[in-house]
This record gives structure tokens, sequence and C-alpha cells, in this order.
């Protein structure tokens, strides 16, 4: 049997809505993954550190703050300095098109908005890692 | 056996009847899973006493509103949640605002702000004039209220961590346009306990905490008079994703925690709970979110009379602001948002609010454009002056539904007090994560009813517009903003006397450790410019700072 997908949900910034994350948390561990959340207010540092630490595969980010620009490229950057960019970085919340386009090409995976069913989330996650772990 | 009546005959006629029709196969529930009959009639109702249990308005226990004349004397005061970017920004938004004939200011602050640190400190990093307007100083709250007469204006300011900063702020900016202090109107939100949980902005742990806010209050008796030192906030909770009955009894549990905390700390009620006001949210289902307001001023009404002994009636009316439910938006047709926002408002209105804020179509997308909040605020004034719903008070009062609906939702939030009380209170609660884990999994369960489709919201899981491209207009925040900020900050802390710095937040340690009242001693910091970061930063280091549970 393939090794449980490990999911580290985290609130990157001084952001307090935790709705999203933990509604997304709970699905994901519901759809089989191994699910670890960081818990409010983390700076990028602490969430690439957590990263590292449990060895997961994905980090799945909710920011409703406005701040998604510099820490989504912030995680980005620590996780490529740590040789682990192997990682999806993936994730949510209030986030504008044209942010959403500029993020996928730094490298940020597919965002997801507002009305998502959370199964699209788990579908997605789920192929992004088989096909990366097929590699 | 007694004798049946003649309605009872006919109810039992009337649901032998209904039996044979068939529904609709939908879901026969409120938005928070209540289930709801077909018909309500008297027999719903049967030991109601229209003098207890409702009264005339501006009576207790103020079942049917607040005021004698409600809205035939004064409507609610349209107050748009509203502030971004710089404080400039704001200043130029706020006086758009009031020219087209809003009534009262409601700041909005960056999360930079809200949890305490300046613009250029290191946590501030992409959060400055995001989600609302940055302000590290009373210099940027000079800037904000430029040409904004104090003595004129009420202002409510979502601000609790850092309240009490907040409110020295404005005083300090009442005394620059020479308005007492004792003239100045508005809201601090100071609501901490809804922070812990559900908001999640928080700084210090609870004791510390709840020592500030009864600080606020008894210097605010003495020098903010008219100024509400809580807004005793449900939005926020029904926000992370209650019920309705959750959002009634939590708000409630935590309104009387303050009330207790108020009576320890050796304050007669009277003298602090007239400043207390609530503030609510109005989601979808519009009679429940009617019934939910009418509960909730008849509860406190009960409880202060009652239970804390209050005297004075200003201390047993509940007075709330309320908001239309941002999570009811959707991104999908955001102009759908428009019809959404407008029966929220409409239920708050017939709820009899004292204020209310209409949501803007495009706030799942990102900050409200200009065009989108005054549609959001021609939705109050249409409300207002076209629907006729202000000419008479509490029009639905006497519908077997809504008073029935009442009297449901008063026993759930008793239910919850019991529970809550038998956690050891509210503190304890939080601490056992209670609030946290029944909100979480209300959220979830409401999501799961969406994903599955037994719950409709027009245009996200029905009527969906196949390959739908949003084109509409979002408001961005440049990255200027960040960078002017921390020019700004840099000259001021060149500027200003820094000896005068140093010694006032001296005194206000020295004031932490002592126990004595924290205001006077903050709102001095203010006056000479000391930041907010390095206010709080004496504050957090003598209190520590509060770390959450994270539970999903």
């Amino acid at each position: 049997m393939a090794e449980k997908i490990r999911v580290l949900v985290g609130k990157p910034g001084l952001d307090g809505h935790d709705r999203g994350a933990k509604v997304v948390a709970r699905a994901l561990r519901d759809g089989g993954m191994e699910v670890i959340y960081t818990g409010l207010h983390q700076t990028p540092e602490m969430i690439v550190e957590a990263a590292l630490q449990e060895d997961v595969d994905v980090v799945a980010l909710s920011i409703l703050s406005g701040a998604h620009m510099t820490m989504f490229s912030r995680v980005l950057e620590l996780l490529k300095e740590n040789g682990a960019d192997h990682i999806l970085v993936t994730g949510g919340g209030i986030i504008p098109e044209e942010d959403i386009k500029a993020l996928g090409e730094m490298g940020v995976g597919r965002l997801f908005g507002p009305g998502t069913p959370t199964d699209e989330i788990v579908e997605y996650i789920r192929g992004a890692v088989e096909e990366a772990r097929a590699k | 056996m007694a004798k049946k009546t003649a309605s009872q005959s006919d109810q039992e006629a009337f649901q032998e009847k209904v039996k044979t029709c068939k529904f609709r196969d939908v879901l026969y529930e409120t938005i928070s899973g209540d289930e709801v009959k077909v018909l309500y009639t008297p027999e719903d109702l049967e030991d109601f006493d229209y003098q207890r249990d409702l009264g005339y308005p501006g009576e207790f226990p103020y079942t049917r509103g607040v005021h004698t004349d409600m809205y035939r004397g004064r409507l609610w005061t349209m107050r748009q949640f509203s502030g971004f970017g710089t404080p400039e920004d704001t200043n130029k938004r706020y006086k758009f605002l009031l020219e087209q004939g809003q009534t009262g200011l409601s700041v909005a602050f960056d999360m930079a702000t809200i949890m305490g640190y300046d613009s250029d400190h290191p946590r501030a990093r992409g959060e400055v004039g995001r989600c609302g307007v940055a302000v590290s100083s009373l210099a940027d709250m000079e800037t904000i209220f430029d040409g904004i007469p104090l003595d004129k204006i009420s202002t409510s300011m979502t601000i609790n961590a850092p309240a009490a900063m907040l409110l020295c702020f404005y005083i300090a900016v009442g005394e620059k346009q020479g308005v007492d202090s004792k003239l100045l109107t508005g809201t601090i939100q100071n609501d901490i306990l809804k922070e812990y949980i559900a908001q999640k902005s928080w700084i210090f742990p609870p004791e510390p905490s709840m020592r500030i806010i009864t600080d606020i209050m008894a210097f605010a008796a003495e020098e903010v008079p008219r100024w509400n030192t809580i807004s005793i906030s449900g939005y926020h909770i029904r926000e992370a994703g209650s019920t309705a009955a959750q959002e009634l009894a939590f708000t409630l549990a935590d309104g009387f925690a303050y009330v207790e905390a108020g009576i320890a700390a050796g304050l007669d009620v009277d003298t602090f709970a007239p400043r207390l006001s609530h503030f609510f949210n109005a989601h979808l289902d519009f009679f429940e979110e009617i019934a939910k307001y009418r509960a909730a001023r008849r509860i406190w009404a009960r409880h202060m009379r009652e239970k804390y002994k209050a005297k004075n009636p200003r201390s047993w009316l509940m007075r709330f602001h309320t908001q239309t439910a941002g999570c009811s938006l959707t991104s999908q047709q955001p102009e759908n948002n428009i019809i959404r926002t407008a029966y929220e408002a409409l239920s708050a209105v017939l709820g009899g609010t004292q204020s209310l804020h209409t949501n803007s179509m495009d706030e799942t997308l990102a900050l409200p454009t200009e065009k989108a909040v005054l549609i959001a605020l021609r939705t109050q004034q249409i409300i207002a002056s076209e629907s006729g719903v202000a000419n008479t008070i509490d029009p639905l009062a006497g519908s077997y539904y809504v008073e029935s609906f009442t009297n449901r939702l008063e026993e759930q939030a008793e239910e919850y007090f019991q529970k809550i009380e038998d956690l050891g209170g509210v503190i304890k609660a939080i601490e056992v994560g209670f609030f946290q884990k029944e909100i979480a999994d209300a959220a979830y369960r409401y999501q799961k009813e969406i994903e599955e489709k037994r719950r409709i919201i027009v245009g996200l899981n029905d009527f969906v517009l196949p390959d739908e491209k949003v084109e509409i207009d979002v408001l961005r925040i440049s990255p200027q903003v960040e960078k002017r900020q921390i020019e700004k900050l840099a000259k001021l802390r060149a500027e200003r006397d820094n000896g005068e710095v140093e010694r006032t937040l001296k005194e206000l340690r020295k004031s932490a450790n002592e126990g004595s009242n924290l205001l006077p001693r903050i709102l001095v910091c203010t006056r000479c410019y000391a930041t907010l970061g390095e206010i709080i930063q004496v504050l957090r280091e003598e209190f520590g700072e509060y770390k959450d549970p994270a539970y999903f």
C-alpha cells in the first residue's frame, strides 16, 4: 500500500480567520491523508521548519488578510534554500485572479477560492502527489 | 381528558391532510439545522403572555425594541466598515462615504495593527494596509480623521487586544481638535473573549486581557461616558461557522462574563453596563435571524435584571450593531451578493438593529471598490426610504412562527449557558476548546451539506454558469503603502521627544505591575507619539502572550 500523503496545513502571517483551514484540514484527513495543522500566526520560517521536520509532501497555506504575495513567495524561497522544493505549495483564501496567476508563475500550485468543494482540493492534492511520486 | 377546542380539532385535521401532500424533496431546516414545521399556529404559543414575553418597545424585556419610537425617532445608523491602505487613503474614503449620506464611521485596521505590531515590524511584512488601514501612532489617527469633526460623528473601531491604545489615540485626536473626551461617541470592539473563541486575534492571555477591559470600563465611565466600551460580538463567531443558537448563546455568555468581571473588579454594575453594546451577524435564514435578535434582547434584559441585579433600565436594554454575513457571499456570480445582502439587511432592520453594515458584492475577492460600497449603502437607504418597513415597530411580533422561534432560541441559549457553567465558565470553556470545537463541527457540517447539495447556494452548487469568468474590478493595495508607512515611522521616531517616550513607557510598565488603571498611563504615552507597537511591547513583556490549542 502506498504511503499516506502528508500535508502541512498552515496559517502564515497575522490573519486569524481559520474556518477554511480547519474545514480543509478535516476534509484532507477524511480523505485518508496525514494532516498536521500549524495553528495560527506562523511565520514562513516556522512553517518551513515544520514542513521539513514533518517530512510532508504538501504545504497548504490559507491566507485571507491580503498578505499572500509576501507569504507564498517567502515559503517557496525558504523551501528552495533548504533543498526541499519538491514539496508542493498550494493553498487558498481571498486571492485575486491576477495574483493567482503571478504566484503560479513563481511555482505555487493551484490556489482555491471561497466556495471550492473540498473534494476538489483532496483530489488535486492526491493527483499531484501521486504524479510526483511516480517520477 | 379535557375537551378539544375547535382550533385543536382543525389543527389535527390539517395535520392529517397535509400528510397526504407530496412535498418538494429539499431540506426543511433553518440554515442552522433546526427543523421547520410546515405551519405554525396558536398551538405553538400555548403559554404565550404578551406582557411577560414581549411588552412594549422601550420597556422590559425589550423584545420589541429598545426605544419607544424606534425608527420613527431615528433610523438605524448606516455604518459601513471601511479602511485600507494608508491613513490618507482611508481619510479620503471616509469623506466620500459621509458625502454619500453615511451617518457613522467604522474603522477597519490592518492585521499588523490588530495584532499590535507597528508597520515597520518584521511580522508586519506583507500585511501593511492590506485588510484595513495601518495605524502605528497618534500621527496616523490624526490623518485618518483630518477634517472630520469628532464631536459631530460617531466612530466604531474594530479593535480588540489593542483597544485601550486605539481609544487613547482617538481621545488624543479629539484633544487636538478641541473636543472634550466627554463628548466623544463611538465604540471600541474590545471583545477579547470572542477572539479566543472565533476571530483569533489575541495578544495577551485571558487574565491580563480581562484586567485591561475592566480598566477601560472604569476609565471610560469617568472620562468618555458616551463611549461604548465593549461591542460584545457574535459576528465573528457566526462567520467562523457557528449556528444561530451558538452565535446567540456564546455572545451573551461572553457578555455576562464581562459583567461578572466588572462586578468582581469592584464596579457597580449600573456604572458600566449601560455602555456595553452588542454586534450580531445577519445571515441568510430570514426568520431565524429576526427571532435571534428578539431573543437576544429578552435574554439580556432578564439576566441583567434578575441575575446581576442591575437597577438602571439602561443596563437591561441591549443595543446592537449588525453586519450582513460575509460568509454567505459567493465569489461565483458576485452580483448575486447584492441580493443576499439586501435580504440579510432587511432581517436586521425587522429585528430592530441600532446600526448596520451591508457588505459589498466583491468582498469574497478583495476589499470593496467605491462603486460596490455605494451599492451596499444604497441598499440600506432603499430599505429605509422605500420599503416601508421602518414605519411601524417590530412588525413581525405575534407571528406564530417568529414568536415560537424566538422562544426556541432563548431555550437553546439557556441550555448552552448551563453547559458553559458546568465547564467552569467562559474562560475555562475556552481553555478546553469547547467553543472552538462546537463551531468547527457546525462549520464542517454546513460545508458537507453544500457539497452534498442538500443545501443549495445559487451560483455555487446550482444554477451555475458554466465557464463563468468573473469580470469585476477589485481594489488593489499597492506595495508602496508598506514602504510609505515605514518611511513615515522612521521620521516620527527621529523627530519626537524620545526621552519623553521612554519616561512614559516606564510609567506604563510600573502601572502594569502595580495593578493601577492602565488607561491614564497609555493616554500619556499616546500624546508624546509612543507607537502602538512600543506600548504593546511593554505589556507583552509584563503580561506574556497567549497560545491557542491548534484544534481542527
